[in-house]
């Protein structure tokens, strides 16, 4: 942004377009979305108008492009005179709209946009009191944000090593925290599970450079498998976790076969495919799997064989073995536990087997298939052996997520969450193993805490999306390591 | 020429007999045959659109010659009939190796990574297919070590060791060239083919390259064959040439023989009065 560089003020007239323009296109947005509500009401359905939160919403914009624009030019302190007061009156409405009016909440109905629009103004004001401060501080160009934001992506890389295990540290801690209560665990739960995910399609997509939009059917394969054994074999959880994970390898490669000549958007196709056709066999297969009614009371997984429950069906139970109180939170932080035990197995071998000549093979596979040709490598085995290991953990996801639900139905392995999944993997660096935690935790963690926006919290997910993109088009953290060095490591001889 | 060839033992290191290749009604190689031979380079030489990187597509596996007959006599693994073998099979098990036009490496792999991926197979038989190497056995430890060993000794020639951390596709164009064929000499060939080695490069570099050729050739004892536009690296370092024309072998003979032969000349400067032909033809 050139423009940005000098103080060269943009005419007041220009000013004006340019945030009328943008308060316009959020004006036609919201007034279908937020200024009418279909609501049930005794007798039928009723439709509520709300055009206060799209007055709210377009004058935001409005004013809120003005004080970007301000901030581009370095005229910092008009905005941080707006933007502070602004903040702490909606908070001030925030806090004490119980006061106002028992019904809702002030200036919206949502605690949380009101939340999200304190934060932001507050954003907004502290940074132009930050400029006004600095004087014209140097980072405002676009180039500038990008060198910043890649030498924060090289630090969080560099600090991989030492965030990894802390990371882990908080994982392990996490449900002995006094804040971890039964919601906190539910949505950890559920993110590191789509790390696990991601980690098993990070073989395949990040690793092996195939592009699958169709993860979600090895998923659904594990978990499946999990419910069907349970159902049919009355087998418990640890005896499939393993035959969860061969039949999705399995699937893998039956999948592989037919695709191995396919690339790029060809492969990406059929993939989704079959993704689809699993998920319209299970719905189909009525007297097999039960179809859309889905499989019920699926057994859960116990601890060396004591039970999680209060009371046991047979044997002891596990508060009973050790002696504790019985408490329903025992059973979740056991699942905890258990998917972080099954995200690490993930995790260590991915990065062991990166290390190996078949790890090599499949990174070199993504770069170029004809020159792997010519050194002797056989692709087919090669692509197979991805496909097949990253649908094994694929597998393993789904057996636990049956084991967790109890209940599955076709309807949890929509193309959806393969797309969420390879959105983690994507969003996070392609082949980073620290990239899809924190995509993961972006993605899937961000959505859960805004649940209280009902439908409209996939926005969040978007908002996430929009950003990465804007600030890290190649991904969060897209660096890539060597698998071994002739050297050591520039800055690591002599301490950085 | 043939009748000759056909009396058995030769001591040629490729025969390639009546080799045609053809796409739907397009001849793009009709009916060559010449040998190589070890310890040997052999330059195919021709204008554009000859069918000289057809010819080495057929050699490696990349295509499935319509005629013809190739075979590899290895110095220790016996004999191989190349049109009959799988594509990936041919580098591992006939030792057959090659470079492309537009080089083809790993780019965002580093330079060593690079040197490391030729040995596949070995590591990959070495690492029990994975198996031992997940559980860090030492079988598996050595063989790297000694694929790195093999690497760090192409490096030296190829004088990348400064750089075999850096990724491959930082290089500049000229050391991409020489770590292609480093590359493929990894693969521990018996023929090195390669296509367009000097193509893009400087005087200097060139001249580095034909070292380079004479010291594998010299000091390996492998065959190498080689297409090349540069008459300075195809007259200065090759023992044997074969010109193609239009698919068609017009030449074969040491560089004194191709220099003076009048069908080569007039396939690469044309003849006065050969226009008409050419426009009829």
């Amino acid at each position: 942004m050139a423009e940005a560089v000098a103080a060269s003020a943009t005419p007041p007239r220009a000013m004006l377009r340019e945030a009328g323009l943008i308060a316009l296109v959020v004006f036609g947005l919201s007034f279908s979305l937020v200024g009418f509500k279909i609501e049930d009401v005794p007798g039928g359905l009723a439709i509520l108008t709300r055009f206060d939160g799209v007055f709210f919403a377009t004058a935001l914009a409005f004013f809120g492009r003005i004080a970007l624009i301000m901030l581009r030019e370095q005229r910092a302190l008009p905005v941080a005179l707006v933007a502070l007061p602004t903040a702490a009156l909606v908070l001030l409405l925030q806090l004490f709209s119980g006061d106002l009016d028992p019904e809702r909440s002030y200036p919206f109905r949502s605690g949380v946009v009101n939340w999200s629009l304190f934060a932001v103004a507050l954003a907004l004001g502290l940074r132009a009191v930050w400029l006004a401060w600095h004087h014209g501080g140097s980072l405002t160009g676009r180039e500038a944000r990008d060198a910043a934001m890649d030498r924060v992506g090289a630090k969080v890389q560099h600090a991989a090593r030492f965030l990894g295990p802390a990371l882990l540290g908080f994982a392990i801690v996490l449900p002995f925290l006094p804040f971890a209560d039964r919601r906190l665990l539910d949505i950890a739960i559920l993110v590191v599970t789509y790390i696990m995910l991601g980690w098993g399609l990070n073989i395949v997509v990040g690793l092996a450079g195939l592009l699958d939009l169709g993860y979600v059917a090895f998923y659904a394969v594990g978990a499946y498998s999990y419910a069907l054994l349970a159902q049919y074999f009355d087998l418990g959880f640890w005896t499939c976790l393993p035959l969860a994970g061969i039949l999705a390898a399995f699937a893998g490669i039956l999948l592989g076969f037919p695709v191995l000549r396919l690339r790029g958007d060809y492969l990406a196709i059929v993939t989704l495919g079959f993704g689809e056709i699993i998920r319209v066999i299970l719905l189909n297969w009525y007297t097999f799997t039960g179809g859309p009614d889905g499989i019920s009371g699926i057994p859960r997984p116990t601890f060396f064989g004591l039970e999680l429950t209060k009371r046991a069906t047979d044997g002891e139970t596990f508060h009973q073995f050790f002696g504790l109180t019985y408490s329903p939170m025992d059973r979740i932080i056991f699942l905890f536990y258990l998917i972080l035990a099954l995200a690490l197995i993930t995790n260590l071998f991915t990065l062991r087997i990166r290390k190996l000549p078949i790890g090599r093979a499949w990174e070199a596979l993504r770069e170029d298939e004809i020159a792997c040709r010519s050194l002797g490598m056989n692709p087919r085995n090669t692509k197979l052996t991805a496909f097949s290991i990253g649908a094994m953990f694929g597998g393993f996801g789904g057996s636990f997520f049956a084991t967790r639900q109890g209940f599955i139905s076709p309807e949890s392995f929509t193309f959806i969450e393969s797309a969420v999944i390879l959105a983690i993997v994507v969003l996070g660096g392609m082949g980073s193993q620290i990239g899809v935690v924190f995509a993961a935790i972006l993605l899937i963690g961000l959505p859960e805490f805004f649940r209280e926006l009902q439908q409209y919290r996939m926005l969040a997910f978007g908002l996430a999306m929009v950003m990465i993109m804007v600030w890290r088009p190649s991904g969060l953290l897209a660096h890539r390591e060597p698998t071994l060095r002739l050297h050591p490591k520039p800055g690591q001889e002599n301490a950085s | 020429m043939s009748a000759v060839m056909a009396q058995a033992p030769s001591t040629a290191l490729l025969t390639v007999e009546h080799l045609t290749m053809q796409f739907g009604g397009l001849i793009a190689i009709g009916d060559v045959s010449f040998e190589a031979f070890p310890r040997e380079i052999t330059a195919v030489i021709g204008p554009n659109g000859a069918g000289k990187t057809t010819l080495f597509n057929c050699l490696t596996g990349f295509y499935k010659p319509t005629v013809g007959r190739l075979t590899l006599r290895h110095p220790t693994r016996g004999d191989f009939l190349l049109e009959r073998m799988e594509g990936y099979d041919i580098p591992e098990h006939a030792g057959v190796a090659r470079t492309f036009q537009n080089i083809r490496l790993f780019p965002q792999m580093s330079v060593l990574e690079n040197l490391i991926i030729a040995q596949h197979n070995k590591l990959m038989r070495a690492s029990g297919f994975t198996f031992a190497g997940l559980l860090g056995l030492p079988v598996y430890r050595n063989a790297e070590k000694q694929a790195v060993e093999l690497a760090k000794y192409w490096l030296d020639h190829i004088n990348l060791t400064e750089r075999a951390d850096w990724n491959a596709g930082n290089l500049p164009y000229g050391d991409q060239r020489r770590l292609e064929i480093a590359r493929a000499m990894c693969t521990e060939p018996a023929l090195l083919c390669l296509d367009e080695p000097a193509a893009g490069l400087n005087p200097k570099e060139s001249a580095e390259l034909n070292q380079l050729l004479t010291y594998i050739r010299d000091q390996h004892g492998i065959g190498l064959l080689l297409i090349e536009h540069d008459m300075s690296v195809v007259m200065g370092i090759s023992d044997h040439i074969v010109v193609l024309d239009y698919g068609r072998k017009i030449s074969d003979g040491t560089p004194e023989f191709i220099r003076n032969d009048p069908a080569v000349i007039r396939a690469y400067l044309g003849e006065e009065g050969d226009d008409e032909d050419a426009a009829d033809g």
